[in-house]
């Protein structure tokens, strides 16, 4: 449950930007997770929800933008979709790959008042 | 409570039977670089872009910068429960001690038994338990190392929490992951817990002694492997029998004269 612990991080950074930006409560969390990173969405929801829980972020809405994985296929010399680590190029079946995005796991913004 | 950084301890316990070492080596960061964007008191959107191991990633960039400016060689080795990590490395310590210094924080739940086993083998051993805690992070071992006689020039191993999931999230300062998984585990590992095997530097497949009893396809797990991460590394051995040891050993020395010459040039950069 890796996920907890992502989830107190974002209260920490909800929270640091309470202190400097002075808003009072949070409505919707906006996050960017990259379709490779290991982070569940449900998860990190559950956990979200129970540790927000008194803090300027109760009740906000997790809003998450999922990222595509991408990835260098050094057979076809092109990038490709991918869905997880260890998927085989779409185009030519083979493993010869490096991944370009989709490990992302960040607060892109806040909706507050 | 932690004095340096006011963290509080929770569940976690850091343990050698030492008096602290030195005092905290990481920082505390506090990023400004917010921007508002809407100025409507009723509802405002902020631009935050902060990743979610932001934290983490900073209290482990003051690890890494500890570890380089020393020349230690950090392995953060990894596994499920039972592949043989702490046998792998109560063996490579009484194999390696008297030709480098060597240090390890062992990770756990619970009990100190491996950093026992590690300090009965003959050097400095600090254990974190991490409670109901799934990984290590970089700000555990930040508090370990202030417990821990780190040498110049040396090779510390962090032994993770066994758990092939939480722990590939979770940068520690360390030079190389390892994940060491067992022949008799499943040669699938490596595509059912991909992640683990996609941030690894080095496969170790352990026991291998053990293999005229198995069913296990060597071949088949090294092309899974390659398959999620076509740069890793791969050594087989036997922690127990000794086999294939000596490339291990050779992955480390290596790995530890990198860290000893990039000290050195650093070093002697600032003094030129």
């Amino acid at each position: 449950m890796h996920e907890m612990s992502l989830s107190q991080s974002m209260v920490e950074i909800i929270q640091e930007q309470a202190a400097v930006n002075g808003f009072q409560h949070v409505t919707v969390v906006r996050l960017e997770i990259g379709a490779l990173s290991c982070v569940e969405p449900a998860a990190l929801s559950f956990c979200f929800d129970s540790v927000t829980r008194g803090t300027v972020a109760e009740g906000a809405t997790l809003d998450i933008i999922k990222v595509p994985g991408r990835a260098w296929c050094w057979v076809c010399s092109r990038v490709v979709d991918i869905e997880g680590h260890g998927d085989p190029c779409p185009d030519c079946s083979g493993y010869q790959m490096q991944t370009r995005t989709g490990n992302e796991m960040k607060i892109k913004e806040l909706e507050v008042a | 409570m932690c004095t340096t950084c006011g963290c509080g301890t929770d569940e976690v316990k850091i343990t050698s039977g030492q008096q602290p070492q030195r005092a905290h080596v990481h920082h505390h960061h506090h990023h400004d670089d917010h921007q508002v964007h809407a100025h409507d008191s009723e509802a405002r959107l902020l631009q935050v872009e902060q990743d979610l191991l932001r934290k983490n990633n900073d209290y482990a960039a003051a690890n890494r910068h500890f570890f380089s400016q020393r020349g230690v060689f950090v392995v953060n080795l990894m596994s499920s429960p039972g592949s043989g990590k702490t046998t792998l490395l109560v063996n490579t310590v009484g194999a390696q001690k008297t030709r480098y210094p060597i240090a390890v924080v062992e990770g756990d739940q619970q009990t100190s038994h491996d950093a026992e086993r590690i300090r009965s083998a003959g050097v400095p051993g600090v254990q974190i338990n991490t409670g109901k805690g799934c990984h290590l992070d970089a700000h555990m071992v930040g508090h370990a190392l202030e417990q821990l006689p780190i040498e110049n020039d040396s090779v510390l191993f962090i032994e993770n929490v066994g758990n092939l999931v939480c722990p590939a999230a979770f940068d520690l300062g360390e030079t190389r992951k390892v994940v060491v998984m067992s022949v008799t585990e499943g040669e699938d590992k490596p595509l059912k817990y991909p992640d683990m095997f996609a941030v690894s530097d080095l496969m170790l497949i352990n026991k291998i002694d053990l293999l005229p009893h198995l069913n296990f396809d060597t071949n088949r797990c090294i092309d899974y492997a390659r398959r999620v991460n076509p740069e890793i590394e791969i050594l087989q051995l036997s922690a127990l029998s000794g086999d294939g040891c000596d490339a291990w050993w050779a992955w480390l020395s290596s790995g530890l004269d990198t860290a000893r010459t990039m000290r050195k040039a650093a070093a002697g950069d600032q003094t030129a």
